[in-house]
């Protein structure tokens, strides 16, 4: 009955959904009228798909073998929460929560929106319905997620053990919601075009948004590094794969939009800029769907992976993408030019920032989706990976972040007075670090160094706009740019480091052996079998010292019988320098255990600095909400 | 000297479209010596994949062709796709399922001598699981 419960909740929303499309296209009256309806629609539209969602929530916690989902991923053997987050461990719950999330932003868009003008956010809540009646028809025939099976196995195969992990009960959400988030942006955009009411009214009202799926995307990119970090084993944090470039897309553009919508809120300008922004956020959106969903790409997360559905989902992305930007083409002449800037002023920066955003996202955007190009027109396969990215992305990302040491303490409109005593502090202390760097560490890499300087150089940098302020006084945006802004620099040098500083070792041992790594001294003392709540592993015990502090580690070589699968469980300890990470492997014929090991200093930074970065997206979203709520004082810093 | 707007929206519009034609030229060159192809060992046999490139491989593990070097860290396998097989060393643990009989993609180069040595091995990370280049191999078969 669940199911079946479900499955009529979701041809009902997708009812709603054309409903409402048809009211905000003028059906049934002048759709500024209508607007009540719209938004009852709307909501009810989110109630519904958040009862489906919670239906097949509900199917994975009994383990109902009847419908073939919960059979093909999930087993009752299972701890409860890996069934919980089993339900979108797979392609169609997946794609039920990005549907949610989806009528969830339009339903909140719905109830709270009220900056936008009647007619206005009658189009966008249109809009808002077209994508969703796309994507409910994409699930309905193509991925049903209540489809029964007949005869109900005794039970079910089981979840990938590499998503047995509390890591997927929180990034795939999380990710969404940044995903998805950007749709709000794109429907307010397409509103706007429409309505030809492209102004700081829309930029509000499409702030809020773009700051709360910015930071979800950052938390969710964050985690997801995290979790294939030790859960892969592999020592890397970031592996160029294209589902990784799949939410990279989006947060780029993201990024890049976040910065112009504050120039169009604030002054006014950048008005065309920032609707093709918002437009190509959520298409970057829809490719990484695209991307992982249809399967298209080998990949480390291949497991989500079926060809047969990439066809409905690209003709989905062709229909809106190609939608938007027509409409942005016949819209553009109607938008009004902005305010005046000069090229030296804090809109020249956010200029130069966007620029630079677009091209690494062009050149992501490129290396990800040459392979599918490759292999159509000329039958060719090949593979994008880490020596493309690093050495195209890397250099543009740096240039970035030396934009990043002085545009925010640039001026509105024009900026006439010297540069240099402003950004003093961090030269003085990236070249302090520079040298240090040439000093202590000769070997090391071009990149890591630039980035360790640019990154020391940033952190008073990205402080100073603080500085000769009242800090009580000071905006919460302000405090979240300079928070953000020094994420990004404690992310960089994380990243520096580890690539610059870590040490690692691959040694066959017997227990008893002592390996060395960086400081530290491995003693490879025994190895036990242990067994969880359903799987079996072999626990190597390792004691690492240096100098008098001793860690003990657990690697574990895990084996699942449901389905059967091996897993290489990595062993991490964190100290205030960095971490120390080991993995076991196989034996050999010998007796001896293969084991590696890895020395990281400082690598916890990368981690660190991404939620810092949200934190700060989180305190200028807490900022917006208040000082919306009171009227603008004059010559107020609307975005510092 | 403040610019007059409609200048203005020239010169934004004109950096844009730098930065997009930009972006695909970066991308461009970028690609020409880093995109890894994929071979398959007939490719190899037949002199298709070029020496000291960075590629990536696959097939399947033949039986009984794993053999593990004296040091404990470093194996040879050989891989095959039916029709031809080419030798493969690798250095590290390799990854959760990969056994003989199993499928894998390794990533490396071709030495002048025929044998493969890579730098990271992907095998399938569950039972259906099967790299889409290698699905259409078996398929094709």
């Amino acid at each position: 009955m669940i199911a079946e419960a479900g499955l009529a909740s979701l041809w009902l929303a997708a009812a709603l959904a054309a409903l409402q499309l048809g009211l905000a296209a003028g059906l049934g009256g002048t759709p500024g009228r209508q607007l009540s309806s719209i938004r009852a629609v709307a909501i009810g539209q989110g109630i519904l798909t958040v009862l489906a969602f919670a239906s097949l929530v509900l199917l994975f916690l009994r383990s109902d073998m009847s419908v073939l989902l919960v059979a093909e991923n999930s087993h009752s053997q299972k701890p409860w929460l890996y069934k919980f987050s089993g339900t979108w461990g797979n392609h169609e719950g997946s794609m039920l929560l990005w549907v949610m999330v989806l009528a969830l932003a339009g339903a909140i868009l719905a109830l709270f929106e009220r900056r936008l003008d009647r007619r206005t956010l009658g189009a966008t809540l249109g809009a808002q319905a077209m994508l969703a009646l796309g994507f409910f028809a994409f699930l309905l025939f193509a991925s049903n997620p209540f489809e029964r099976l007949s005869p109900a196995p005794v039970d079910g195969r089981g979840l990938n053990p590499l998503l047995q992990d509390p890591g997927l009960a929180f990034h795939p959400p999380t990710l969404y919601l940044g995903y998805v988030g950007l749709s709000v942006a794109f429907s307010i955009a397409v509103g706007g075009l429409v309505r030809r009411n492209v102004g700081p009214a829309i930029a509000r009202a499409m702030r809020p948004w773009v700051l709360a799926a910015w930071v979800m995307l950052t938390l969710g990119i964050t985690a997801g590094s995290y979790w294939a970090y030790y859960e892969l084993g592999w020592g890397g944090w970031w592996f160029w794969d294209p589902v990784e470039n799949a939410s990279l897309m989006p947060w780029l553009a993201a990024t890049a939009l976040l910065h112009s919508v504050n120039v169009l809120a604030a002054r006014g300008g950048l008005r065309a800029w920032t609707m093709m922004l918002a437009l190509v956020a959520f298409s970057m959106s829809m490719v990484g769907t695209f991307l992982v969903r249809s399967g298209i790409l080998t990949s480390v997360h291949s497991f989500a992976v079926d060809p047969t559905r990439g066809s409905f989902i690209l003709a989905l992305l062709t229909i809106y993408i190609g939608g938007a930007l027509t409409l942005f083409a016949f819209r553009i002449a109607t938008v009004k030019e902005g305010a005046p800037f000069e090229p030296v002023s804090r809109e020249g920066g956010l200029v130069a920032n966007n620029l630079l955003l677009s091209v690494i996202l062009g050149i992501v955007f490129v290396g990800t989706l040459y392979p599918l190009l490759a292999e159509a027109l000329s039958g060719e396969k090949l593979s994008v990976g880490p020596p493309y990215f690093d050495a195209v992305a890397s250099p543009l990302a740096l240039l970035l972040a030396a934009l990043m040491v002085i545009a925010p303490q640039l001026r509105w409109r024009r900026d006439a007075a010297p540069v240099l005593p402003r950004i003093a502090p961090g030269l003085v202390v990236g070249s302090g670090v520079l040298m240090a760097t040439i000093v202590l560490a000769p070997g090391i890499g071009l990149l890591p160094r630039l980035g360790l300087t640019l990154g020391a150089t940033l952190v008073p940098a990205s402080l100073q706009p603080l500085l000769n302020r009242s800090l009580r006084r000071t905006p919460l945006a302000v405090w979240g740019m300079c928070l953000a802004h020094l994420g990004v620099a404690v992310s960089m040098i994380g990243m520096a480091s580890d690539s610059a500083f870590t040490r690692e070792r691959l040694a066959a041992a017997r227990p008893g052996d002592k390996i060395e790594v960086g400081p530290w001294l491995v003693e490879f003392r025994d190895i036990t079998p242990v067994a969880g709540p359903n799987w079996t592993a072999l626990e190597a015990e390792l004691r690492a010292s240096r100098g008098s502090g001793v860690v003990v580690l657990n690697p574990q070589s895990r084996f699942f019988a449901e389905p059967p699968t091996t897993t290489n469980e990595a062993a991490i300890d964190t100290s205030w320098n960095g971490q120390i990470y080991a993995v076991l492997g196989e034996q050999d014929g010998e007796g001896r255990w293969q084991l590696r090991l890895w020395w990281k200093p400082f690598v916890t930074l990368i981690w660190f600095g991404g939620c810092l970065i949200a934190l700060g997206g989180a305190l200028a979203l807490i900022g917006r909400f208040f000082r919306e709520r009171r009227p603008r004082r004059r010559g107020e810093d609307a975005f510092a | 000297m403040m610019v007059r707007p409609k200048h203005q929206r020239l010169v934004l519009v004109t950096l844009a479209v730098a930065a997009v034609l930009g972006a695909v030229l970066l991308a461009m060159w970028g690609l020409q010596d880093r995109a890894a192809y994929f071979v398959t060992p007939s490719d190899i046999a037949a002199g298709k994949a070029e020496p000291d490139t960075a590629m990536r491989l696959g097939g399947m593990v033949v039986e009984g062709s794993l053999v593990r070097e004296r040091d404990g860290v470093s194996i040879r396998f050989d891989v095959s796709d039916g029709k031809a097989v080419t030798p493969v060393a690798y250095r590290g643990i390799t990854p959760d399922l990969f056994r003989e009989g199993s499928g894998v993609v390794a990533e490396g180069r071709l030495q002048p001598s025929g044998l493969f040595v890579a730098d990271h091995i992907l095998a399938k990370h569950d039972e259906r699981y099967m790299p889409p280049q290698m699905a259409n191999e078996v398929a094709a078969r």
